[in-house]
């Protein structure tokens, strides 16, 4: 599935990353903890998180995770942005809870890790 | 090549800027891919751990053809019992710790699982030194 594709089922702006909209992502994890993420092996990996503040995107560039949805109308700070920005992270606002987030992805076939 | 970063104690807007710098050098130098993520996952791991507990530290790099050792030697509480810290879900970590998604008891067990090897020694009242051990060829 295209960033494009997941920015229209899910309502979601495309914060920053806007000029690679045709990345394609297949499985995806929801997490507050970023030690959780951090454990995860898989590259590529679409996370869905509610935590919003400048180490969710450390995490996500530590992990080689190019896209991050901010569930729960969580908004990016431009501080995030700037760090998203150089890291060539791929960010999305959405206005669902991370449940109803991970829903809809499930169901349009984004697998999960596990 | 020897580099060094220094680390302030709960400034968790900096936490990472370490880590991000060693990836690109080690990027730069062509290392393996994967190698490159269990390299940063642990050091990121163990800078967020000087972040969250200690008053300042500094982390020491150095490469060579075979390897790349790093160590972050930090002042600090230090670690009491460090068998009871490497076990997943123990933690001392503050509320601001757990709000910037950490302090789970999971970045010790972690930084393990990633290094080739990885060593810990402590010093109550004084402060604490991770030393990670990564090899370009892959595990020992």
């Amino acid at each position: 599935m295209t960033v494009a594709q997941i920015a229209q089922i899910l309502n979601a702006r495309i914060i920053c990353g806007e000029d690679r909209q045709d990345h394609h992502l297949e499985v995806a994890c929801a997490s507050d903890l970023m030690s959780d993420v951090l454990t995860l092996k898989e590259d590529n990996v679409l996370l869905v998180t509610g935590l919003a503040n400048l180490q969710t995107l450390r995490t996500a560039e530590m992990s080689d995770i190019h896209c991050v949805v901010f569930a729960r109308n969580k908004t990016v700070s431009p501080e995030m942005i700037e760090l998203a920005r150089e890291n060539d992270i791929i960010v999305l606002e959405c206005p669902y809870s991370v449940f109803r987030t991970a829903g809809i992805l499930y169901q349009a076939g984004i697998k999960p890790i596990y | 090549m020897h580099f060094e970063f220094q680390i302030e104690g709960g400034n968790f807007t900096r936490a990472g800027y370490a880590s991000s710098e060693i990836k690109k050098m080690l990027k730069q130098l062509n290392v393996d891919l994967g190698i490159v993520k269990r390299t940063v996952v642990a050091t990121y791991e163990a800078e967020v751990n000087v972040v969250a507990h200690a008053y300042s530290g500094t982390i020491y790099v150095d490469f060579d053809e075979e390897k790349v050792v790093i160590r972050l030697v930090d002042e600090g509480p230090g670690i009491p019992d460090i068998d009871q810290a490497m076990k997943e879900g123990y933690t001392t970590a503050s509320s601001t710790v757990r709000e910037m998604g950490f302090g789970a008891g999971m970045g010790l067990p972690n930084m393990k699982k990633n290094a080739d090897d990885l060593q810990i020694s402590s010093e109550v009242d004084k402060g604490t030194t991770v030393q990670i051990t990564m090899y370009f060829q892959g595990r020992k």
